[in-house]
């Protein structure tokens, strides 16, 4: 008996850590700067189980009853801590308060476990085995935890199924309690009920999680996933490593924390600090906020209009700390106005003109999408433009497909564009092109905002060389009527997982 | 217990298949679907056969009435604005202006009943040239003179498809599972149909031409119209089943008549008499809307939508001194009118005027030649778009084991970068049985019975799409086109037809023997300078 009351130590004390790391995850995944959110959530689950031993001396009577609702308690608290938290991730508002509270109530109610445990034990050892055997297995449960979070329960399991497993273990612990010790407590069918109970329910959550976020999903992303959703329109999932961030539109990466800065500042400076004096400015797509960070960067821009299918993503990136953080908050500038409609149905019945144009489109991989990249809508951009406007569009790789990339090239000069083709590297995506496409031959910008990390009047030299291996081929014009690009696109991108 | 409409086909399923499985029934019990079947024309129609006409209360006088406000009756109304005259009124038996050109819409987007494109406007075709222009659908010309289209009216890739062995293919003509003897007889077919194309006769006309009266006269080519196009086949050599499964649906989709009972002239004609060009598209493009030729007739009733008298049925037409009588039932007032006119443009069908006019009525048999073949078309609003496996959802998709010619997606023109639902429309000649009987047939069955053939068809390719539908419209056409069969197109009946009776002028469609826009178009504004010319004159 003594043993396995030992046991369930070790136990305990193995939860206890699980959880505290749990929270502490999230937090930096949700809030980002995980320095700062580790420290305080770590900081605040101590303090909690201070509180926690402290309150243990109240209790007097039924010291074994009340450590197996302590224990009911955490099952349920610490089990559904992963899951709650990221229910509050969509309402960002209350996810602090949220997140505290949670690490308050399992911090407290832990702080409880081993000052009862040791009372409950204190007849059967002897005061200095009583606490040396508690604390070993105490700090023997927390190795224990500390090595199989990061390499078995994150990797295997996830945060959600981790949680609710320890949650299980948890009222496992509770009912061999009650086992041992049935005959000293009252309402022993009460309790046994409310375990069982609480056993199925955790059961039935570990097992449906599977579904919540389906296997065949998390198995597709190197990553873990932070936060997936299905908008009217497309899949959204963004994942977290320690040290990257990422965001795929139906499976396809859109960027990666890491090097998006090469991407964005490669879609955007070429083409805007060659206008002068900027004031009006349109973003096609983009509502993950990035390119406006860049554009946001010059002072003489007064507005800029964002048209982007996808309410829920310019809602996401607007509102969410981790992604804020990353487009420093562009889509709540006062001169950001959102307007959520499909680009081309908005750019026909535009009136306005744009000092500067950047088209963000997903590549055209479809024949949906293929249309934003047809004469017809490169039509409607130059009658858009101002008189010295710039246009600027995210071609896909010229690496690997290139014929799709002159492809769009060809359209735009069909529409008495003068382009200027030109790619950057971005790791994660390999060779990227652009076109900037303008009314008056383009001339290169003699100077670039300051705080650049990538684009600079140097880096600006090498951009429009293209190499033997991208050198432009002739295709034809992508029309609505025949959809050149598209095929381009499937046959050039058809050996590569897209 | 509340079913939903979900659990409830689900439900529906898992009887039939208990019941099929025990063998008690062997079809499935009729789904029901939202929607009904359109399309009154042919109930009113009937008070004509049924003589449930009272005599006229009222007396009217006008200078011209256009009977029927179909293309060729909006087209010669137009024509007679343009040259200033608009002293006229069209009759119309339907509630509004468009005959087989008339369009629906929803929520979701509008959608032809019946006629949905048109070809590129030939070189010759002045006339449909100024039209295009006119309307917009062509904007300007290129350096070297071709017109350029607007290329929100082109019809957008991807265009073609057919459901053969399973998955879809791009394009119409089966390449699944044919065999090089069947690659070598289309290289054969499409030579020859290439080779006609260019062809001009001996009077230096285009042997195929549009409207089909400017062709050429020469016996080499006119004689085609003896033979029907499976005699024609048959006597190249041409027995490739997968060859003549395309030809027959070639002549059913333009003529609802199957290749043994079309002309080869007619056959030939809609391979070889397309040479429109355009600047920023092939000559297989085609000209298209979500509400297909709807979107002209609408242009055309911005310009003589007052002159239309909807609902009224012209009943009687007589010859009177210098001028003519009509009697007209007013469906919705319940009475007929006299309308004294100098002269009558007749745009309705010539099975019609055999009824309506008195002198044609009292030589009776003046419209056996022509005869009709009935069609149904369905709209079917669905939650998603149809997929499935092989070739993306185009505009037209066929699917080889159906008699049914598959369907257009009205939906196809949308700008939408991410589009969920989609309207379809669904066409069936109803040529499997002679047409009187098939008329009868498609008139006497119920909603239920036709939504549910048409889910079944569609059930073909698409498993399922029972559950995405959303609304399901079906319009019955008992006399939807003119058939050319073998000697009608060049033969006397048609020549006939063409004379004017009196001061009655004919431009219906089928006095062309052929029933597309370009005719009904031409034949409307010849008919509007005839009559204008005799107004002028007399
Ligand atoms: C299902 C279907 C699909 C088609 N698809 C195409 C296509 O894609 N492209 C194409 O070019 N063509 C197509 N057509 C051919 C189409 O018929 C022609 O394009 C064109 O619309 C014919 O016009 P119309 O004016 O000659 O005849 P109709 O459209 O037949 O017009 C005759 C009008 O007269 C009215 N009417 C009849 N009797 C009376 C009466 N007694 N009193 C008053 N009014 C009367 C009718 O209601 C009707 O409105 C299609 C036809 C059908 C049936």
């Amino acid at each position: 008996m003594e043993t396995l009351l030992l046991i369930s130590v070790f136990v305990i004390a193995t939860c206890g850590l699980v959880y505290e790391l749990i929270a502490g995850t999230m937090a930096s995944y949700l809030l980002g700067d995980s320095v700062t959110q580790f420290s305080t959530v770590i900081g605040s689950y101590l303090f909690a189980m201070g509180i926690g031993a402290w309150l243990s001396k109240h209790i007097s009577r039924n010291l074994v009853a009340v450590f197996i609702q302590v224990e009911l308690l955490i099952g349920l608290f610490g089990g559904a801590s992963a899951i709650l938290l990221f229910a509050a991730f969509e309402h960002v508002a209350s996810f602090r308060l949220l997140l505290y509270t949670v690490v308050t109530i399992i911090g407290v109610l832990v702080g409880l476990e081993i000052p009862l445990l040791m009372r409950i034990l204190k007849d059967r050892f002897e005061f200095k085995d009583l606490v040396s055997r508690i604390f070993t297995f105490d700090y023997v449960g927390a190795l224990v935890a500390s090595l199989l979070f990061p390499l078995i329960l994150v990797p295997r399991l996830g945060l959600v199924q981790s949680a609710l497993l320890f949650g299980i273990l948890n009222i496992l612990v509770a009912l061999l309690t009650l086992h041992l010790f049935s005959r000293e407590i009252p309402w022993v069918r009460l309790m046994r009920g409310t375990a069982f109970g609480l056993l199925i329910a955790m059961t039935l959550a570990f097992a449906y999680s599977e579904r919540l976020v389906s296997f065949s999903e998390s198995s597709v992303y190197p990553d873990p996933i932070l936060y997936a959703r299905s908008s009217p329109y497309q899949r959204i999932v963004l994942t977290k490593s320690e040290h990257d961030l990422r965001l795929y539109l139906n499976g396809n990466l859109q960027f990666s924390s890491r090097d998006e800065y090469r991407y964005h500042e490669g879609l955007v400076h070429p083409g805007l600090a060659a206008v002068h004096n900027p004031r009006d400015v349109l973003v096609l797509g983009g509502g993950d906020g990035l390119a406006l960070r860049e554009i946001l960067k010059y002072p003489s821009v007064q507005t800029i209009t964002l048209v982007d299918l996808d309410a829920e993503m310019t809602r996401l990136f607007s509102t969410q700390p981790v992604l804020t953080q990353l487009n420093g908050g562009s889509l709540s500038s006062p001169k950001v106005k959102i307007i959520s409609q499909d680009a081309f149905i908005w750019l026909r019945n535009n009136r306005r003109h744009f000092d500067f144009i950047a088209a963000d489109f997903p590549d055209p991989s479809n024949y949906s999408i293929g249309k934003l990249y047809t004469t017809s809508f490169f039509r409607l951009v130059h009658d858009a433009l101002a008189p010295d406007g710039v246009f600027v569009v995210q071609c896909t790789s010229p690496l690997i497909a290139r014929k799709s990339f002159w492809c769009i090239n060809r359209t735009l000069q069909e529409e008495r564009f003068f382009t200027a083709p030109y790619h950057v590297y971005v790791p994660s995506f390999g060779e990227w092109g652009f076109i900037i496409g303008t009314t008056h031959p383009y001339m290169q910008p003699e100077q670039f905002p300051s705080g650049l990390r990538f684009m600079s009047l140097d880096t600006a030299q090498n951009i429009f060389h293209f190499p033997d291996d991208m050198k432009m081929v002739e295709t034809e014009v992508n029309r609505l009527t025949n959809q050149a690009l598209v095929r381009y696109f499937e046959s050039e991108w058809g050996g590569y997982a897209h | 217990m509340k079913l939903t409409r979900r659990e409830f086909l689900a439900a529906s399923a898992t009887l039939a298949a208990g019941a099929a499985v025990c063998g008690f029934a062997s079809h499935p019990p009729p789904r029901r679907f939202t929607g009904k079947i359109l399309g009154a024309g042919a109930k009113t129609g009937h008070l004509l056969r049924d003589g449930g006409i009272p005599p006229p209360s009222l007396n009217d006088r006008t200078g011209v009435v256009i009977v029927g406000g179909g293309i060729a009756g909006l087209a010669a109304a137009r024509a007679m604005k343009q040259r200033g005259f608009d002293d006229f009124q069209i009759l119309e038996l339907e509630e509004q202006a468009g005959g087989n050109s008339t369009s629906g819409r929803n929520a979701v987007s509008s959608y032809p009943w019946g006629a949905h494109y048109v070809p590129l406007a030939n070189p010759e075709n002045r006339d449909l040239l100024k039209l295009f222009e006119e309307l917009g659908v062509i904007t300007g010309h290129d350096a070297a003179g071709l017109p350029v289209y607007d290329e929100y009216f082109l019809c957008a890739d991807p265009h073609e498809r057919l459901y053969i062995h399973g998955r879809w293919q791009e394009g119409l003509v089966p390449q699944v599972g044919t065999t090089s003897r069947d690659q070598e007889q289309y290289r054969d077919f499409f030579s020859t149909m290439e080779n006609y194309r260019r062809a001009k006769g001996r009077d230096g006309r285009p042997a195929f031409a549009i409207p089909l009266d400017t062709s050429s006269h020469d016996p080499e080519f006119i004689q085609l119209d003896s033979i029907s196009m499976e005699e024609f086949l048959r006597q190249h050599g041409w027995d490739s089943e997968p060859l003549r499964w395309y030809v027959n649906y070639c002549c059913r989709d333009d003529y609802g008549a199957t290749m043994g009972e079309t002309s080869a002239w007619a056959g030939v004609h809609y391979f070889a008499s397309r040479r429109g060009l355009a600047a920023n598209a092939n000559s297989q493009t085609v000209v298209t809307w979500p509400e297909g030729n709807g979107w002209i007739v609408n242009r055309f009733r911005q310009t003589v939508d007052a002159h239309v008298r909807p609902s009224c049925l012209a009943a009687n037409i007589e010859q009177d001194g210098r001028g003519v009588l009509v009697d007209y039932y007013d469906v919705v007032k319940k009475q007929t009118v006299r309308v004294t006119a100098r002269a009558v443009i007749f745009c309705a069908p010539r099975f019609v005027a055999a009824k309506v006019i008195r002198d044609l009525r009292e030589k009776s048999g003046t419209a056996d030649a022509f005869t009709y073949s009935p069609w149904a078309v369905a709209n079917i609003t669905l939650k998603s778009r149809p997929a499935g496996r092989g070739a993306d959802l185009s505009w037209d998709n066929v699917m080889y084991s159906s008699d049914s010619l598959g369907y257009v997606l009205a939906t196809n023109q949308s700008l939408e970068s991410h589009p969920h639902e989609a309207v379809i429309t669904w066409y069936q000649p109803l040529s499997d049985k002679p047409p009187r009987e098939a008329r009868m047939d498609a008139l006497a069955t119920s909603y239920d019975t036709w939504a549910n053939r048409v889910v079944r068809d569609l059930e073909r390719a698409h498993p399922g799409i029972a559950e995405e539908i959303m609304q399901l419209d079906v319009w019955l056409w008992g006399h939807g086109m003119i058939r050319p069969t073998p000697g009608f197109i060049w033969g006397k009946a048609r020549q006939d037809a063409l004379k004017p009776s009196g001061n009655v002028f004919f431009a219906h469609s089928d006095t062309s023997g052929i029933s597309i826009f370009e005719e009904a178009y031409a034949r409307g504004i010849a008919a509007a300078k005839q009559v204008l010319d005799h107004l002028k004159h007399s």
